[in-house]
């Protein structure tokens, strides 16, 4: 046995235990933790299956942000957790326990029973590489064959801001998202606020830049600004935006539009819509990726700081 | 009819097909960017092209052999992605912009852009055209995650609708409909991936000559349809729905309960029917349908002892969404598949006929509310005369549903009926009279409460909007004409039309279950009747009276049943169990 596999043996238990210590434990603030750990372990296990895209998005994704929303939660919930006693019974527990797993074995036997070697379009995309003139087959994917997806996607993004603002209330309607946060303006987080960002800046554009051709992207890229952005705000540097600002919503906006004209003007200019020409494919798609960074950034940001609560003047 | 040879070209004038998505999420972005003040005006602008669109789909379809295909970025799959309409995508396309553009009319004063700026005409505009393209998306994707994106998008725009109005009770609905939502999300994702990993493709048309009966096709099937069912709010996954669709703003419950349940269901009929028509064997559709048989028995009986008005017809929407699934085993042909036949269009032309239908009577109910300030039952007395247009709009919706021809329902009953007649599956024959009747009883209760006499003048806190009115009345007219259109171009409908319209028993097939539905609603609704002090009435109680009890009793056993599979608990089982029995009858089935 050699040393990876020992690895993978030990990461495999590690990661099933947490997941079920996460599901049983009582407390939702540990469950909360557990489940951020999970998700920094199951990055680790995409890793390990040479998939580094995956890997970074399940990392900013299921740790880090999803993270601070649940740990959040938690930390709100903490008071009236007490109160609320009502738990399933012991049988109806067990019985959905039973069914879980049996849920759980038939995926896991119909995961084992997959074609090995299993079928993929890697090949193709690959060949097909050139059209685009990068490198990364995922951003291939992403950008250029499922082009589709990927723009409505973003749509997806935008309309959860719009379900997360509209929870506010109607006098806060219009205002700045989240409570003003004050930290000690000579403390720990004031300063990592003001140490952190310049380099993380850099590494999320240098993560959009080398999506091209490396693992990376708009995605990767955005959630790393939007954690700066965050530490800003949270460490009472700056303040969210007013929602009625023009300038934030066009920012919010910028990613699947720019995507839309570009594809627009492949369906007025080129072959189809969302065709891009092979010369200028490369500066489209970095345009588009350029536009949807800074949207899935402040996207990102504004799902955590939550619904209008003040007025923009405050 | 054979399934059609892979076309892997674009086809000429299938442009349309991308306008259909690419218009709606245009307006999208420029709402959200041009602000509150202009929402109104965007959706108004691109109503008119949206209905251009889908005519010119519907006025194309025919001409190109009733299939169009778009490659989008013209990769052809299964790099890419395809966009693909038949005649099914067509009617669907053409009901929903019809149904949006009738809700835009109903919600243009509710949700006018004010000077004292509140988020809900903001949200609503915004979601109302989200919602629009994401279903165009449903209705023309070609490929399994595409669904699953314009799934994705659906839920996203349709939760927020739910806690429009920002009361606490509303948000605990609009939760509790995102985590089943999501549950399901997630179950049809990984049938997709499994798919995946089996075929190398999602693409609806390339999967479908190679999907064969094999163990993970089986799983990824179960796995896929229970999501589908959970969005759909299938009996008994359906512990969403009722809060929801009651809790939401009329405009918002319309579009809720017309259109968005609609949009998984067309993704079930697109696995089913198109990617794997061989793989259900006989269990399966009898399955489902036996879930829909119970969703029209449990939640018409709930329907009818609901004291509010929207609180009714949100249930009876679930015992019409079960009615759907009795298509299914119609559909199963002799050669051991899914046939898309008259059950299929049947099916179709039903889930039509509630769209607009049920779009017209929550619209309609949403004025009764505004002009009472309150929607009970037991006080609607005397609305009739007090809001003329509102009652008639919800007569026509029901009439409508409860089938006189030439209405939609009416014409797809026929179909079913005649399939299940010529499949020799005479119970399904029962139940989709069943069907009918409980449709029957909840539409003759309301109107038996709203064309009561009233002892006084009822005053109306706001006066009612002809605007409203006629848009809910459009509607209502809308489905009570469908047996009319020319559906023989879209659908697979059986040759000669085979159907007479106004025959003789035309009158007695109407006549007799709004008959039966009047006797249930006597027997069934627990509240005081409006004719309770008269002598007729006395007296069929003194005939009826242990009988009505006895009934009362089982109505009040089924609601209490019902209201424990809608606890968390019992809905996540029925969840888990529904999964394990597709699984395992698809496997009894195939081996």
């Amino acid at each position: 046995m050699s040393i990876a596999t020992l690895f993978e043996i030990v990461l495999a238990a590690v990661v099933l235990g947490l997941a079920i210590w996460t599901i049983t434990v009582s407390e939702t603030y540990s469950a909360a933790v557990g489940f951020v750990a999970y998700g920094l372990l199951v990055a680790l296990i995409w890793v390990r299956l040479d998939a580094v895209d995956v890997a970074m998005t399940e990392a900013a994704i299921g740790g880090g942000l999803g993270g601070i929303v649940l740990l959040g939660a938690a930390a709100r919930l903490r008071e009236s957790e007490a109160m609320t006693a009502e738990r399933p019974g012991r049988v109806v527990r067990l019985c959905a326990a039973a069914l879980s797993a049996s849920i759980a074995m038939v995926l896991a036997v119909a995961v084992l029973i997959l074609p090995d070697p299993a079928p993929t379009l890697a090949p193709t995309v690959i060949s097909n590489a050139g059209a685009t003139g990068l490198a990364n087959p995922v951003t291939n994917v992403l950008m250029a064959f499922r082009a589709m997806d990927t723009m409505l996607e973003k749509v997806v993004l935008m309309l959860a801001i719009v379900g997360v603002w509209s929870l506010a209330s109607d006098q806060a309607w219009g205002g700045r998202p989240g409570p003003r946060h004050e930290a000690d303006p000579n403390g720990v987080l004031a300063f990592l606020a003001r140490l952190t960002p310049p380099a993380g800046i850099v590494i999320g554009i240098y993560l959009l830049w080398t999506g091209a051709d490396h693992p990376g992207g708009a995605f990767q890229g955005g959630a790393v600004l939007a954690s700066m952005w965050l530490l800003v705000i949270m460490a009472g540097l700056a303040d969210t935006p007013p929602v009625s600002s023009r300038s934030l919503r066009l920012i919010l906006v910028a990613g699947p539009g720019v995507f839309l004209v570009v594809g627009l003007g492949g369906l007025c200019f080129g072959p189809a819509f969302l065709a891009y020409p092979v010369a200028f494919a490369k500066p489209l798609i970095l345009g588009i990726e350029v536009a949807m960074t800074l949207t899935i950034a402040a996207t990102l940001a504004l799902l955590l700081a939550g619904a209008p609560e003040r007025s923009a003047t405050r | 009819m054979p399934p059609p040879a892979p076309t892997l070209t674009t086809t000429t004038g299938s442009v349309l097909l991308v306008l259909s998505i690419v218009v709606p999420v245009a307006g999208v972005l420029l709402a959200f960017a041009l602000g509150d003040r202009y929402c109104r005006l965007v959706v108004f602008t691109v109503m008119p092209f949206g209905i251009a669109i889908a005519a010119a789909i519907l006025m194309l379809l025919p001409l190109s052999e009733g299939h169009l295909v778009y490659l989008l970025g013209a990769w052809p799959p299964p790099l890419g992605v395809a966009l693909r309409a038949d005649g099914l995508s067509a009617v669907m396309l053409a009901t929903v912009a019809i149904v949006i553009c009738a809700v835009a009319i109903f919600a243009a004063t509710d949700f006018r852009p004010t000077e004292a700026k509140t988020r809900a005409p903001f949200a609503f505009w915004i979601l109302l055209l989200a919602i629009w393209g994401a279903l165009n998306t449903i209705f023309v994707g070609g490929d399994l995650f595409t669904l699953y994106v314009a799934l994705e998008l659906l839920t996203f725009a349709a939760v927020p609708l739910v806690s429009l109005d920002g009361r606490a009770e509303t948000l605990r609905s609009a939760l509790r409909y995102l985590l089943f939502a999501l549950l399901g999300s997630v179950l049809y994702l990984s049938g997709t991936a499994l798919l995946y990993g089996l075929h190398g493709t999602l693409d609806i048309l390339l999967l479908s000559h190679r999907v064969s009966v094999e163990p993970g096709a089986l799983i990824a099937a179960a796995l896929m349809t229970t999501g589908l069912l959970a969005k759909t709010a299938l009996f008994p996954l359906h512990l969403w729905l009722p809060p929801a669709h009651a809790g939401a703003p009329a405009a918002a419950s319309a579009i809720l309960s017309g259109l968005v349940v609609k949009g998984s269901f067309f993704i079930l009929l697109r696995l089913w029917f198109d990617v794997m028509p061989a793989l259900p064997g006989f269990a399966v559709p009898q399955l489902l349908a036996a879930l829909g048989a119970g969703a029209i028995v449990f939640e018409s009986v709930v329907a009818l002892r609901q004291e509010r008005l929207k609180l009714l017809i949100a249930y009876s929407t679930l015992a019409q969404i079960g009615y759907l699934f009795l298509m299914f085993p119609l559909a199963f042909g002799a050669s051991g598949r899914l046939e898309s036949g008259q059950a299929l269009a049947g099916g179709l032309l039903q889930a039509i006929s509630h769209a607009t239908a049920k779009a017209a009577m929550f619209m309609a109910v949403g004025s009764i509310y505004g002009g009472l300030g309150h929607d009970r039952i037991t006080g609607l007395r005397g609305v009739a005369r007090a809001l003329p247009l509102s009652v008639l709009a919800f007569a026509l919706g029901g009439i409508a549903l409860m089938g006189l021809q030439p209405s939609g329902a009416s014409l797809a009953k026929e179909l079913l009926l005649q399939k299940a007649m010529s499949t020799g599956q005479w119970w399904w024959a029962i139940v989709l009279q069943a069907g009918g009747i409980f449709t029957a009883a909840y539409v003759v209760l309301v109107l038996a409460h709203a064309l009561a006499p009233a002892d006084e003048p009822i005053a109306l806190i706001s006066p009612a909007s002809r605007s409203r009115d006629l848009a809910a009345l459009a509607l209502a007219l809308c489905s009570l004409s469908l047996g009319l259109m020319p559906w023989e171009h879209y659908l697979p409908l059986p040759h000669g039309g085979a159907l007479k319209l106004f025959d003789l028993d035309a009158l007695s097939k109407f006549l007799l279950p709004a008959m039966g539905g009047a006797t249930l609603a006597i027997l069934l609704s627990p509240w005081p009747h409006p004719l309770a002090c008269s002598a007729v009435w006395k007296n069929l109680m003194r005939v009826l009276g242990p009988f009505r009890r006895t009934c009362l009793g089982f109505g009040g056993l089924v609601e209490r049943g019902d209201d424990a599979l809608r606890q968390w608990p019992a809905a996540s089982i029925s969840l888990v169990v529904v999964t394990l029995l597709l699984a395992a009858s698809m496997f009894a089935a195939n081996s």
